[in-house]
């Protein structure tokens, strides 16, 4: 393995270790007490005390924190005797309230999450990357400014507006669409497809504008560089010298966005999944959230770092590749 | 035969104040072989007129006149004729090897694209070769290794041996250099001047050498054609030029060039009419200064 690629895990597992002891510390900070809602309907203070025993509760904060940064490479068991509870590496916490290890929560809800992202970002980058060319191709052009106006539009819908805009017109009125209904892909791919086309429009729209303009503005950037003035220059086409010398400076940038931007929507695109009722990652932080189940929260937090921290060593490899100037000798 | 002949050409920019000549009226010629200079400072025109003899000028601009190559016309022809003819007929080199050479590919790429854009069919293999030949040329040690090579691993000067390299690789009978000496040091400088005589000297390709620097045009060429808000204000030959200089402006560019053996005086604007506004306040070389 490159010497540089070592030194990225390093740093994203201290900024992972980072993210972990700031979460821990809100969540411990500010949480009410999980032994309270635990504890149920026939409280005491003595079985409250118990639980808070048998959970680990009472113990000072770094030694929480320990137990639940080992549990998250070796597992552990929260309580002991016939009520304890198996928690199998990678523990991520336990949800009393649902009775399910958080691992296994976002486990199953994942693949829904990572299906939206990826169909998002399909839509979006083909959309932004045609846009933001076509824009820079006719600069001035009553097309580009129209395109500029789009972007702009696009940008200022918040996400839930457009969800329900959507929904009201493609399902009520026009009834192009069919109501939401979890369908496995396998069962029926007409209707899993249908599912899914609202949430990845809703979800690109804003992203695709974003990604025309800052396509737009590379390319513009580009087309003044001196090397495609030399490559004009020397007699290219003009078909050669903007896809050679143009498009590959000008698309860079894009990737280290688009990095960051899917990684951090594969950890759930919050507000979409909740407005169409998606069981994702977003939509069980968002229930999470209401009900205050703390472990689920801190899970998902941790998730999205985990994410964020992984797409960028991605990005930084891939830039390795595509250019030389950061290729690195080791 | 003469090999650029540009008759009346005149680069024409639309302004809100109503149409502006980058270069207006300019006559040149240059005879197969030989070396002109045009000299002027920022904002002359003159590295328009290298752009635009070539039909390089921005999209905004018109370009009038007439640029007759060898017998062949050059304004009024189509895109792809034109593109026919830059690269091939005429190379340019320009001021910034720095940001002229495109990071993302190897030198041996760019030369190569440069030589099979003119000759279809040219396989990688012999236009590789014409790369490392062409890098032999411009004395680049270790030519078939550095072939490989990015941009950013040269030096400025050893960049600009690569600009000159991949211009020289099509045998162009033209080769237009917009300052090629600017962005580079005293002591490469002199280097990077010795080779484009040495090449003239060998390939017998005619040089127009752009330039604010006298001392550059009075080493490499010798005619001088001296331009002043886009139009020529004087031209003749490099002694004439440097002994009797006709033109208020020349001689005010003529006394502008720090000299080694002068007295020790205020730096002398070149000033808008061509007269010499600090000549009169020369601060003798006795002179303290302010007490």
């Amino acid at each position: 393995m490159p010497r540089f690629l070592l030194t990225r895990v390093t740093s994203g597992v201290g900024v992972l270790l980072l993210v972990c002891l700031f979460t821990f510390l809100v969540f411990f900070a500010l949480s009410p007490d999980p032994a309270v809602q635990i504890c149920g309907k026939n409280c005491t203070p003595e079985v409250i005390d118990q639980i808070r025993g048998n959970l680990g509760l009472d113990q000072p904060f770094w030694a929480q924190f320990f137990h639940f940064a080992v549990g998250i490479f070796a597992g552990r068991t929260y309580g002991a005797g016939a009520g304890a509870i198996e928690c199998a590496a990678p523990c991520l916490g336990y949800s009393f309230q649902s009775s399910q290890a958080v691992w296994d929560m976002i486990v199953q809800r994942l693949p829904v999450s990572a299906t939206i992202a990826v169909g998002a970002a399909v839509l979006w980058l083909l959309a932004g990357l045609a846009g933001g060319l076509l824009s820079a191709v006719k600069e001035g052009t009553f097309l580009d400014r129209f395109t500029t106006g789009l972007t702009l539009t696009s940008m200022s819908i918040p996400n839930y507006v457009l969800a329900l805009v959507l929904q009201y017109v493609l399902v009520v009125k026009l009834q192009w669409l069919p109501f939401p209904q979890a369908v496995a892909f396998a069962d029926d791919p007409g209707r899993w497809f249908a599912n899914f086309v609202m949430p990845w429009i809703v979800l690109a729209v804003g992203y695709a504008a974003a990604y025309t303009r800052l396509t737009r503005a590379n390319v513009l950037d580009v087309l003044h560089e001196n090397y495609v003035r030399t490559a004009y220059a020397k007699g290219l086409p003009q078909a050669l010298v903007w896809r050679r010398h143009a498009l590959r400076p000008a698309l860079t940038p894009v990737v280290t966005i688009f990095g960051m931007d899917f990684a951090g929507l594969l950890g759930g695109a919050l507000i979409t999944e909740t407005v169409f009722g998606i069981n994702g990652v977003g939509k069980m932080a968002a229930d999470s959230i209401a009900r205050n189940d703390q472990p689920v929260i801190m899970g998902v937090t941790l998730l999205a770092g985990f994410l964020v921290v992984v797409g960028n060593i991605v990005v930084d490899v891939v830039y390795t590749a595509i250019d030389p100037r950061v290729r690195v000798n080791a | 035969m003469s090999l650029l002949t540009v008759r009346d050409l005149t680069v024409t920019f639309p302004t809100p104040r109503g149409p502006l000549d980058a270069v207006r009226s300019l006559d040149l010629d240059l005879e197969a072989g030989g070396a002109l200079g045009i000299v002027g400072e920022s904002g002359s025109g003159k590295s328009m007129t290298s752009l635009a003899i070539m039909g390089l000028q921005p999209r905004a601009a018109r370009r009038t006149g007439s640029v007759r190559l060898q017998d062949q016309e050059l304004v009024g022809m189509s895109e792809a004729e034109l593109r026919r003819v830059r690269g091939d007929r005429v190379a340019m080199v320009f001021q910034d090897p720095l940001s002229s050479l495109n990071p993302y590919y190897t030198v041996g790429l760019q030369i190569e694209e440069a030589y099979r854009a003119h000759r279809p069919g040219t396989t990688r293999r012999v236009a590789r070769r014409v790369a490392i030949e062409a890098l032999e040329r411009v004395h680049i040690r270790d030519a078939d290794r550095r072939v490989d090579h990015y941009p950013h691993q040269f030096s400025g000067g050893m960049r600009q041996r690569v600009i000159i390299a991949m211009a020289l690789s099509t045998e162009p009978e033209l080769l237009i250099a917009d300052e090629p000496t600017t962005a580079l040091d005293v002591t490469v400088q002199a280097q990077i001047l010795d080779l484009l005589q040495e090449i003239r000297r060998e390939t017998g390709t005619g040089l127009v050498l752009i330039t604010h620097d006298l001392a550059v045009v009075s080493e490499v060429t010798d005619h001088i054609v001296v331009m002043k808000d886009g139009v020529c204000v004087e031209r003749g030959p490099v002694e004439q030029i440097f002994t009797d200089p006709r033109h208020a402006y020349t001689r005010a560019l003529l006394d502008a060039v720090p000299r080694i053996d002068d007295e020790i005086g205020e730096l002398r604007a070149v000033t808008a009419d061509g007269a010499d506004a600090a000549s009169s306040r020369t601060v003798p070389e006795t002179n303290g200064g302010p007490a």
